[in-house]
């Protein structure tokens, strides 16, 4: 960029009125890394005081970048956050061995950011060597969190906590990893005191209470700790007693034969823990023993009841004492008469997630309906992130929930059996999406559900025009439909697609959108080789991956379909099923 | 990687009817969705939108009632976990425990939820195997009668019928086994 764009003006004002030094104070000020690219963009000096003064990079896709050009750029990170497969790949759509493995990233890390403090990693695959890796190659390394990621087991933990010495957070959340124990948690040495952020609820295996203990007891800046199920009542009451100063806190079982104090002193833990403000856990949680939370409802703001059956009394009960919730977790055993409840006593809700008890089981007609959704619109007016599994729909109902909450920034529809309409009217739901996007205008997530024809993705092209992120499964009548989309959303920057009768011309038709977007993907759709192959060789800053069906039937047709804008190319760790065009 | 497959196998021997592979276990099912779908590319390619929209509200028939890849989204993880609950809440409908009696040839089963108390349930195991139990006492146990009821807990251990509070009992009994007083001494009966 030219410093000085306009030549008529007197050479005494610079374009940059102020000395690099604070221009580069003030840019460290800058989080968000949205606000720091557009800082990049505005001249060649502000992008020089950008990329020194940036400490975190965020990569939404690994294969977009190389990790090479990032070093290049950003000399001075300490904070990296990778995402890696696809988001269909925690359904199962993604075969083992596709890639995203983290190891690449950490050899140039190694040599380029030594001081390298937080990793965070989604959907990567880390093995044990990555992370033993990881431990004795960043003497500074700090804060380890790992979501859906696969690939490890706990003897990569093992490394971690025995080699990284000023270890701050450990958060193991949801991984497919091989559990050969609980050894792990004793191998954190007794001169390590910095643990502020503790995560192994998901891990079957027991560890060392003893260990634990200890551990907890030692490390005062503890605030996070989520155990897993194996911690019985009993033991969590003593770590409470060690660590009341925690904010957020997952329980282990909250099932006891027979606890050895009486309840009452459990529910003084529990009044002792004046800082909470999340609680998870309460694994087979019972109305023996829930009341014991009741003392630290009142300063919730996030319940996560997403692993507790409870039936809709208990929750009532619970939700009495939880008037400052602004995000809910359950599981549907809670039934619309749960739901009602949470109309009646959450008012302060943004955030609700219903997950499914038994989302196999067709025959089953339990769980929540459309009732207990408006319920919870009625009493919750601010709501904007639902994710809502149930079994039947109206559009009637959808309109009305609309209407009750317009703020909805993110809208999760799963009505569980494919292709369903809505049961009243045995129309297509189509009416319902319509609601949505026409009341909500802020919505940036939405997914879809239900028997959908083209008029839903007419209605979403027409008025979803902050839409970021888009989920559509079993649904549309024809080209169209995806093409509506294509056209109509300008902020949309990733599309997923499953089983929809969206051909060649659908895929062609986002020609040009494609590279303003993350990714596309697209799965037993009516897409050909061919069109993915034009598709290539048009748009050379995408990588259009075919992945082959394993029974290699139909060669001409693309099962699986996915495409990302990259400026490093073709990727070279493609296992053999990955054609990239 | 050798642990890696373990841990999908694990996944799938929990849930067989998820294997890798598009469409619907079963090849008859695999054309039926097939043609579902693919009676929507025909409109597609041959009539207007309008015409298409009405064609395929009739033809577009949704998967059978069998299970299809990756639906609903619901993670692995959280998949797993509800698989391993489902044998708990099998037995939630209906608490069927094996009872056996020392010396009796078969073992036989029995709802726990039929019972409110455990006066109810001695007479029934009473009716059950002909026998008779006596009265229990917090102090002494059984001390008395020919026959103690025990349990086996969810942690496995052997406890004798009707220390803990009935509730507590039903949730954590997973099999019922009557043994002759001699044997029972290791209860601290």
């Amino acid at each position: 960029m030219d410093p000085n764009p306009n030549p008529k003006k007197p050479k005494a004002i610079k374009s940059c009125p102020f000395p690099d030094e604070v221009l580069e104070r003030v840019l460290s000020l800058i989080d968000s890394h949205h606000d720091r690219s557009s800082v990049s963009l505005v001249c060649k000096n502000w992008y020089n005081a950008e990329r020194w003064t940036r400490r975190h990079v965020f990569i939404g896709n690994c294969y977009s970048v190389s990790p090479q050009i990032v070093a290049a750029r950003f000399p001075r990170i300490r904070s990296v956050t990778l995402k890696g497969k696809p988001r269909f790949s925690d359904f199962n759509l993604v075969p083992e061995d596709w890639g995203a493995d983290v190891q690449s990233w950490l050899t140039v890390f190694s040599t380029v950011y030594p001081f390298l403090e937080e990793l965070r990693l989604k959907r990567m695959v880390v093995t044990d060597q990555s992370l033993e890796f990881l431990a004795l190659n960043f003497c500074g390394f700090k804060a380890l969190s790992l979501l859906s990621c696969d690939g490890f087991s706990t003897d990569g933990l093992k490394a971690i906590a025995t080699h990284c010495k000023n270890l701050r957070e450990l958060d193991i959340q949801e991984n497919g990893i091989d559990d050969l124990g609980g050894h792990w948690l004793s191998c954190f040495p007794e001169s390590l005191t910095s643990l502020e952020i503790l995560n192994f609820a998901s891990l079957n295996s027991e560890v060392s209470f003893d260990a634990l203990e200890k551990l907890v007891s030692r490390c005062k800046s503890l605030r996070v700790l989520k155990v897993n199920r194996n911690i019985s009542l009993d033991q969590l009451q003593k770590l409470l007693l060690r660590c009341p100063q925690l904010t957020e806190l997952g329980t282990g079982s909250f099932m006891q034969e027979l606890i050895s104090g009486p309840v009452t002193e459990l529910k003084n833990m529990f009044s002792n823990c004046k800082n909470l403000v999340t609680l998870s856990g309460l694994w087979d949680a019972t109305p023996l023993y829930l009341p014991v939370v009741y003392p630290a409802c009142d300063s919730l703001t996030f319940l996560n009841l997403s692993y507790a059956t409870l039936r809709s009394i208990e929750l009532a009960n619970l939700l009495s004492h939880c008037k400052n919730l602004r995000r809910l977790w359950l599981i549907d055993t809670v039934g619309d008469k749960g739901l009602e409840a949470v109309g009646s006593c959450c008012p302060l809700l943004e955030e609700l997630r219903v997950f499914p008890a038994d989302p196999f089981d067709q025959e089953i007609f339990l769980g929540v309906t459309e009732s207990g959704f408006m319920s919870v619109s009625r009493g919750c007016p601010k709501l904007r992130y639902v994710l809502y599994f149930c079994r039947q729909m109206t559009n009637a109902a959808v309109a009305t929930i609309a209407r009750n909450c317009p703020d909805f920034t993110h809208f999760r529809l799963c009505i569980m059996n494919p292709g369903q309409p809505d049961y009243l009217t045995k129309e297509p739901m189509d009416e319902a999406f319509g609601a949505i996007v026409k009341t909500c205008t802020k919505l940036q997530r939405l997914a879809i559900s239900g028997l959908l024809t083209d008029r839903t993705f007419e209605y979403i092209g027409k008025y979803a025009k902050n839409l970021e992120t888009l989920s559509v499964a079993f649904a549309g009548s024809s080209d169209l439909g995806m093409e509506y989309v294509l056209k109509g959303c300008p902020k949309l920057r990733k599309l997923e697609i499953r089983d929809c009768p969206f051909g060649n011309a659908a895929l062609l038709s986002g020609l040009t959108k494609y590279e303003s977007m993350r990714s596309l993907w697209m799965s037993a759709c009516n897409v050909t080789m061919d069109a993915c192959r034009v598709l290539a060789k048009e748009r050379p800053r995408l990588n259009v991956e075919v992945m082959r069906d394993e029974d290699g039937s139909d060669d001409s047709q693309a099962h699986k379909v996915y495409v990302y804008r990259t400026v490093v190319g073709p990727r070279k760790d493609a296992p053999p099923f990955v054609l990239t065009l | 990687m050798d642990h890696n497959k373990s841990t999908l196998n694990l996944f799938n021997n929990i849930d067989l009817a998820t294997e890798l592979r598009l469409g619907l276990p079963g090849s008859d099912d695999h054309t039926e969705i097939k043609k579902s779908l693919s009676g929507n590319k025909r409109s597609s390619s041959e009539m207007g939108s309008s015409t298409c929209t009405q064609e395929n509200e009739s033809t577009f028939s949704p998967p059978t009632k069998e299970q299809v890849v990756g639906w609903p989204p619901v993670r692995s993880y959280r998949k797993n976990i509800i698989q391993a609950k489902k044998p708990e809440a099998e037995m939630g409908s209906g608490m069927f425990v094996k009872v056996s009696m020392d010396g009796a040839p078969y073992l036989r089963k029995m709802d726990l939820k039929m019972y409110k108390s455990y006066e109810e349930l001695m007479k029934g195991l009473q009716e059950m195997f002909k026998c008779i139990i006596g009265l229990y006492s917090e102090r002494e146990g059984y001390n008395g009668s020919q026959h103690v009821p025990t349990y086996e807990d969810k942690d496995g251990d052997w406890m004798l019928v009707g220390d803990v509070p009935w509730e507590m009992f039903v949730n954590s009994c997973k099999r019922l086994r009557i043994m002759k007083s001699c044997e029972a001494r290791g209860l601290g009966v």
